[in-house]
């Protein structure tokens, strides 16, 4: 449960640490945050991209370097309603990660579901970890 | 919300002052002040006749989300369930919380709960509450004597 505690303290963060030009397109950009597991057959990755849907978002491996990005555009106002309480922002999302596994990118798969990115990079057939018999003798 | 301008020989830092406590009352009036735990997240949108709330709870299945009116309180209840990790995985980042979350919410005004509706799309959650009908405001016609 500490770990509940812990992600209920990190607000959205705004990306811009590691980004070092600047875009063309104005407003925020917030960070995601991403859960990444990994086994034998390779890497899968969680992002949380609330507001995000599929055609928002591009993932792409460029040089070990995989880069997820969405596109949310700030809800036009709803009805004649004014926003009388904010507790979170809406915009873009950036986020890269240098992946150092051999990826085999043919198979990459993305699926976005309830806000949720899921990508999963299957590795390379010769990165995989081989059991090598031992022959008694 | 802010005006911009007000320059020249008008401007009254007085008033000023007042202005600006009266935007941030405003912001405020009817609501509960942030508090320390607060998931998930809620923009609130307020009209003449309802209140629409948005929420960003992605990845959660909505029918782990329970959610309740009384008068003018909304509760928020549910879980957002742990990704499984399977034979053989390991987790290198860890960053997405998950959980159980409860949280109330102040409304402005009492809430006609047979007529909430709540709908959930790409993670956000987004709540319309209209205004109970014995609530509304009622504009009162001031008679010559």
């Amino acid at each position: 449960m500490a770990d509940v505690e812990k992600s209920r303290e990190v607000k959205k963060q705004e990306a811009g640490g590691g980004v070092a030009t600047e875009r063309t397109r104005t407003g925020r950009i917030y960070m995601p945050n991403v859960d990444i597991s990994e086994d034998r057959e390779g890497l899968t990755l969680y992002a949380d991209l609330p507001g995000a849907g599929d055609e928002d978002v591009s993932v792409t491996l460029e040089n070990d370097v995989l880069t997820i990005e969405a596109k949310v555009s700030p809800p036009a106002k709803v009805g004649d309603h004014r926003l009388s309480y904010a507790e979170y922002g809406v915009g873009d999302y950036f986020r890269a990660f240098t992946i150092t596994e051999p990826i085999d990118r043919d198979r990459i798969e993305a699926k976005m579901k309830d806000g949720v990115l899921r990508i999963v990079l299957p590795k390379k057939e010769e990165a995989k970890p081989k059991q090598i018999k031992i022959q008694a003798g | 919300m802010a005006r911009i301008g007000r320059i020249g020989w008008s401007w009254d830092p007085i008033q000023e002052m007042e202005r600006l406590e009266r935007d941030w009352s405003d912001l405020f009036s009817g609501f509960n002040r942030p508090s320390a735990a607060k998931y998930p997240p809620v923009n609130v949108f307020t009209g003449e006749d309802d209140v629409v709330i948005t929420s960003e709870i992605p990845g959660v299945n909505p029918e782990d989300v329970d959610l309740s009116v009384t008068g003018d309180v909304l509760t928020m209840k549910g879980t957002r369930r742990q990704q499984e990790l399977g034979e053989g995985q390991a987790w290198h980042r860890r960053e997405r919380g998950y959980g159980d979350f409860y949280r109330t919410i102040q409304l402005p005004y009492n809430v006609d709960s047979s007529k909430v509706e709540a709908n959930y799309s790409k993670g956000i959650l987004r709540i319309t509450l209209p205004r109970a009908e014995v609530d509304k405001a009622r504009k009162i016609s001031v008679k010559t004597a």
